[in-house]
C-alpha cells in the first residue's frame, strides 16, 4: 500500500480555490491552439461538450464514439433533470448547499474542492444550455421551472419533461456539429478505442477499430481525453445502453492509469423489475416520479391481493415511515436498500416478489391526471410499453437496478490522471460523487467537466507540450496496434462452444449476487475465486463467428466482455479491501443497529486507487490511497430521518 | 409463443441480399422484439451460423439507434415507439414476421439490418444549432420564454433522429426530421438570429443528401416514435418560404 496520492488541490479557502486556480493557470494563446491535436473519446454530455468547447477555442479535436452518431451517446437516456444552485425558488438554495448535499449524499467519500467547483459552475451550465436552445420546462411567467430530487430539501432540478438528458445532449451535439462543420472537430463515429498509447510515459495516442470496416488504426494527439462513461454493464443487466463498456478506461488502467473506487456502484431504486431470463437490459423510471409517487408494500408478507384491494391500513409506506423528513425522496442508496429489505422479508410484489409499488393515486386525486401526464407522460408510456400495465390506473411496480458507477479513473483537480496527458471526464472519472451520486447530478458533472472545467485545466498540461506530438510511425504505436490485432485475431480463432452473451450473463449474475446492493467478505471471496475460472473458460471456449475486417457485433461484444471479466476482479478486490460501509457500498458486516451504512472514517476516509501490476496479473493490483481532507464539512452519520 | 421470421440477410453492400427464414420458438409474450432476435441469434451461434446484425443501444426508445422495418412498418406495429419498444405480445401466436432494414436511398446498407444514417448528422451540421459560445451566455432567466413556445419547442425537439420518417416515406423524404429541428429552434428566442440562414442551409443539405420531397402521405407522422406532428412540415415550408423571400429581398 502506498501513501498519499496528491490531488494537487489548490490552497486557500474552499470558495476561492477555483477562482484562484483559474487566475494562475497556464494558458495556450489563440494562435498556438491550432498547433495542438486533442483526442476526445466519447461523445456524451462530457465528451460532446468538451470536444465542442475545445474546438470552439481553436484546438484541433478528433472525437470518437462507438455509436453511429454522437447524438446517441448514453447520456441521452437520462430522464429526470440537472441540478443547479440558482435558487430561483427562493427556498434557501446556494452554491454551498448544493456542495454540501452532494458531499453528504456521497457519504463523505468525495473530494471537497472538486465538489465545490461542481456546485459553483452548475449555474453557468443552465445559462449555457438555455442559450443553446435547450427547451427546459417553464412556468406560465416564462421563467424556468424546477422540481425536487432525492437527497435535497430544496427544489433545484431543471428539466425538459422526462427527457432532460436527451435535450442537454442535443445541445452539446449541436454545438459539436457546428464545430464539425467549421472543421475544428473531426468526428469518428462507429469507431471504438481499443488501446491507449504512451510515449515517454505520456498519453499521446489511441488505437481504434472501425466497427464498420474492422480497420485498426493509430491516432496521435497532444493529449487524450477519456469521456467513455461508466462500467455498469459489468453486471450484464443494468439501465445502461447495451454498448456501454469499460474497455477504454480499463485499457488505460492496464497502461498505468490508476482506477479509483471501482466498487462504488449505484443501484437505482426505481427501475422496472426483471421479467424473464431473456431480458437484455433494465429500464429506469426517473427518480423525479418520487416527487408525486408514494412507495409502498403490503404490511403482511405473502399478501397476493391486487393493489387496489389492499386497504390503506394494510399498506406500509416504508420510506415515509423510516425517513419522515425526506420520505419518498430519500437518496438512492438508502431507498434501494430499503426496497431490498422489504422484499427479503417476503413483502415484495409482482410475480417474482422482487418489486415494490410506486403509487400515483394520491397525486392524481390531488392534481388531476392531466397534470401527472404533463409531468411524467413519457415515463408512464414507457412503463406501459414494457409491462402492458396502465400506471394511471394501478401502481407501478419498481425494483432497484444497476444504474451508474461512481468509481472510475483517478484524476487530480485538473481532471488529469496519474498518466501525464490522460484526462478523464464525466462518469468515466471517479471524482465528484463519492460513494453515492444524488439524482440530477450526473448531467451536471458531465457538462461541468466538458464546458467549464477541462477547457481551463487542459492548458496546464498542454502549454509545455508544444511541438511534442509524436508520429504514429513510432514503435509505441506499431506495438499497440499489433497487440490489438493479435487480441482480435485470438478471439476469432478460439471457435469454442459458448456465446459471448452467455459469459456476460453469468458474470453479471455472479456480481449482482456477490457485489451488488449488499456485499460481505465471504461472498466477495467466492466471486474472486469464480471470476478467474470464468475468464479462463472464456478464452478457451468462447465462440465468435464471422470475420475481423467487417461489421461484426459478436466480436465487438467479445472484446468488451473480455475486459469486464478482468475488471470484475478489480471491483471485487476493491469491495473486499474497503472494510466499511459507505453510500452504495454496503458491507453487511458494517451496519448500524437500524440497518444503515456504518462508515469507518478513521481507516477509510480516503480514495482507493489501484495500479495494474503488469504481466497479465489481474489478481494483485497495487493499492494507492488518497487521503480525503475535509476542511469545511464535518463528517457525520448521514441521516435522512 | 412461436413465430416464423423472414429476415433480410446481406453480407455487405456489394453482395445481393435476400430474406432468410428462421423459427423463433418458446417466446414469452413479455419478451421484446429485439430480445427475441437475441435469442434467435444465440441459436444461430450454437449452430455455427453468423448471427443477424441489427442496431440497438439504449433499448428504451430514446437513443434512436434501432432501425427495423417489421412487416413493412418502420419500427413495427406498436406506434408510437421505436422497434426496441415492441413486445411480442403484440403479435399473434404462430404469425409470420418479415424483418427488413430501414430502406431509403440516403441510408446505404452496411450489413443485414444495419444501415448508414450519417446523412441526418450532415443535415444538422449544415445549420441545426445555435452558435452559442461556451461562457458567453447571459443569465438563464434574463430572457423569458412563454410556456406555450417552450412546450412547442420541446415537442419538436423530442425527435430521436432514428430516420423512420424517411424510411416510411414513399419519397424517402427527411422533411419531418428537418422540420422538427428547424421548428424547435424557430420557436425559441435564442434561435432567432440564425433563423433565416438555418432553414435555408438545412434544406439545401437535405436535398443534397438525396432525400425526396413531401407529398403529404403522412407515413412519417404515423411511424414517428417521438410523435412529431406532420404539421411541422407545414411550418418548415413556411420558414423556408419566408427565409427565401428575405434572402431575395437582400435581408
Amino acid at each position: 500500500m502506498i501513501g498519499n496520492l496528491d490531488a494537487r488541490t489548490p490552497h486557500g479557502p474552499l470558495a476561492q480555490k477555483w477562482t484562484n486556480h483559474k487566475d494562475h493557470a497556464r494558458l495556450v494563446a489563440p494562435n498556438n491552439r491550432r498547433k495542438f491535436e486533442i483526442i476526445v473519446v466519447g461523445s456524451g454530455l462530457a465528451g460532446g461538450s468538451a470536444a465542442a468547447t475545445l474546438g470552439e477555442l481553436g484546438y484541433n479535436v478528433k472525437c470518437f464514439c462507438y455509436q453511429d452518431s454522437p447524438r446517441r451517446a448514453h447520456s441521452i437516456a437520462a430522464q429526470g433533470g440537472i441540478n443547479a444552485a440558482k435558487n430561483y425558488q427562493n427556498d434557501g438554495d446556494s452554491v454551498f448547499r448544493l456542495f454540501y448535499d452532494t458531499i453528504k449524499g456521497g457519504d463523505f467519500r468525495a473530494r471537497e474542492a472538486n465538489v465545490y467547483r461542481l456546485a459553483e459552475v452548475s449555474n453557468l451550465i443552465i445559462d449555457q444550455c438555455v442559450e443553446q436552445g435547450v427547451p427546459f420546462a417553464r412556468e406560465y411567467s416564462g421563467l424556468l421551472a424546477n422540481r425536487s430530487f432525492g437527497g435535497a430539501q430544496v427544489s433545484r432540478t431543471f428539466y425538459a419533461r422526462g427527457q432532460t438528458g436527451q435535450q442537454l445532449l442535443l445541445g452539446a451535439y449541436q454545438a459539436l456539429c457546428r464545430q464539425i462543420a467549421a472543421g475544428t472537430v473531426k468526428m469518428f463515429p462507429q469507431t471504438e478505442m481499443l488501446d491507449l498509447v504512451l510515449v515517454d510515459g505520456h498519453a499521446k495516442g489511441i488505437i481504434t477499430r472501425s466497427l464498420v470496416t474492422g480497420k485498426i488504426e493509430a491516432h496521435a494527439g497532444d493529449a487524450v481525453v477519456l469521456a467513455t462513461g461508466g462500467y455498469g454493464n459489468v453486471f450484464y443487466l443494468s439501465t445502461n445502453a447495451r454498448g456501454c463498456n469499460v474497455t477504454a478506461t480499463y485499457r488505460a488502467y492496464k497502461k498505468g492509469a490508476l482506477f479509483a473506487n471501482p466498487c462504488f456502484t449505484q443501484i437505482h431504486p426505481t427501475c422496472i423489475p426483471v421479467s424473464g431470463e431473456n431480458q437484455s437490459k433494465l429500464t429506469l423510471m426517473s427518480e423525479s416520479l418520487r416527487n408525486d409517487g408514494r412507495v409502498w408494500v403490503p404490511k403482511q408478507a405473502g399478501d397476493q391481493r391486487p393493489p387496489a384491494q389492499i386497504p390503506e391500513t394494510e399498506r406500509d409506506y416504508y420510506l415515509e415511515r423510516k425517513y419522515p423528513s425526506f420520505g419518498n425522496l430519500a437518496p438512492r442508496d438508502i431507498s434501494s436498500r430499503a426496497a431490498k429489505e422489504v422484499c427479503d422479508e417476503g413483502r415484495g410484489v409482482g410475480e417474482s416478489g422482487r418489486g415494490v409499488y410506486l403509487d400515483f393515486a394520491d397525486a392524481i386525486a390531488r392534481l388531476g391526471e392531466s397534470t401527472i401526464r404533463e409531468r411524467y407522460g413519457n415515463l408512464f408510456h414507457i412503463y406501459e410499453k414494457i409491462t402492458g400495465e396502465n400506471a394511471y390506473r394501478r401502481p407501478m411496480r419498481i425494483y432497484p437496478a444497476v444504474h451508474y458507477t461512481m468509481g472510475g479513473l483517478w484524476v487530480d483537480y485538473n481532471l488529469m490522471s496519474n498518466v501525464p496527458g490522460l484526462h478523464v471526464i464525466g462518469e468515466a472519472n471517479f471524482s465528484d460523487h463519492g460513494a453515492n451520486r444524488l439524482g440530477a447530478s450526473a448531467l451536471m458533472q458531465g457538462l461541468a467537466d466538458g464546458y467549464f472545467v477541462l477547457p481551463y485545466t487542459l492548458p496546464a498540461y498542454l502549454a509545455p507540450q508544444i511541438g511534442k506530438r509524436p508520429s504514429v510511425d513510432r514503435p509505441e504505436f506499431r506495438e499497440a496496434e499489433d497487440d490489438v490485432r493479435a487480441r482480435t485475431g485470438k478471439m476469432l480463432a478460439i471457435n469454442g462452444t459458448r456465446s459471448v452473451d452467455s459469459f456476460h450473463r453469468e458474470l453479471g449474475l455472479l456480481l449482482w449476487d456477490k457485489c451488488g446492493m449488499a456485499r460481505n467478505a465471504d461472498g466477495l471471496r467466492e466471486a474472486l475465486a469464480r471470476i478467474p475460472q470464468l475468464r479462463e473458460e472464456f478464452w478457451r471456449d468462447v465462440r465468435v463467428l464471422g470475420e475481423g475486417e467487417a461489421l461484426n457485433q459478436s466480436l465487438e461484444r467479445a472484446g468488451r466482455v473480455a475486459d469486464f471479466l478482468e475488471f470484475a476482479e478489480l471491483m471485487c478486490t476493491d469491495a473486499l479491501s474497503r472494510d466499511e460501509s459507505c453510500g452504495g457500498h454496503f458491507r453487511e458486516e458494517h451496519q448500524t443497529p437500524d440497518g444503515e451504512a456504518l462508515r469507518d472514517d478513521e481507516n477509510f476516509a480516503d480514495v482507493f486507487a489501484w495500479e495494474y501490476q503488469g504481466n497479465g496479473s489481474v489478481a494483485a493490483p497495487k493499492l494507492h490511497r488518497e487521503q480525503l481532507v475535509f476542511e469545511t464539512v464535518q463528517l457525520t452519520q448521514r441521516s435522512y430521518k | 409463443m412461436r413465430f416464423k421470421l423472414k429476415v433480410w440477410r446481406q453480407k455487405n453492400p456489394k453482395t445481393k441480399g435476400k430474406l432468410v427464414e428462421y423459427q423463433a420458438t418458446n417466446v414469452s409474450p413479455n419478451t421484446s422484439f429485439l430480445e427475441m432476435l437475441d435469442v434467435v441469434n444465440e441459436g444461430l451461434i450454437a449452430k455455427g451460423e453468423e448471427p443477424i446484425a441489427f442496431d440497438s443501444d439504449c433499448r428504451e426508445g430514446i437513443c434512436g439507434t434501432c432501425s427495423l422495418t417489421i412487416n413493412g412498418e418502420a419500427h413495427g406495429p406498436d406506434h408510437p415507439g421505436a422497434a426496441c419498444e415492441v413486445y411480442m405480445r403484440r403479435f399473434k401466436d404462430g404469425a409470420t414476421i418479415i424483418v427488413e432494414p430501414f430502406r431509403a436511398k440516403p441510408f446505404p446498407l452496411i450489413k443485414d439490418l444495419v444501415v448508414d444514417r450519417s446523412a441526418l448528422d450532415r443535415i444538422v451540421q449544415a445549420g441545426g444549432f445555435v452558435a452559442a459560445r461556451a461562457g458567453s451566455a447571459p443569465e438563464a432567466n434574463a430572457t423569458l420564454v412563454p410556456k406555450q413556445d417552450a412546450d412547442r419547442a420541446m415537442e419538436a425537439a423530442a425527435c430521436i433522429g432514428c430516420g423512420a420518417c424517411a424510411a416510411a416515406c414513399p419519397n424517402a423524404s427527411a422533411m419531418l426530421f428537418t422540420a422538427a429541428k428547424v421548428s424547435h429552434l424557430a420557436f425559441l428566442p435564442q434561435g432567432q438570429p440564425e433563423r433565416t440562414s438555418r432553414v435555408l442551409k438545412m434544406v439545401t443539405a437535405m436535398d443534397a443528401e438525396g432525400f425526396g420531397n413531401c407529398t403529404n402521405t403522412y407515413e412519417c407522422e404515423a411511424v414517428c416514435p417521438a410523435q412529431i406532428s406532420a404539421s411541422y412540415i407545414a411550418k418548415l415550408n413556411r420558414e423556408y418560404a419566408v427565409a427565401s423571400f428575405r434572402r431575395k429581398a437582400g435581408e
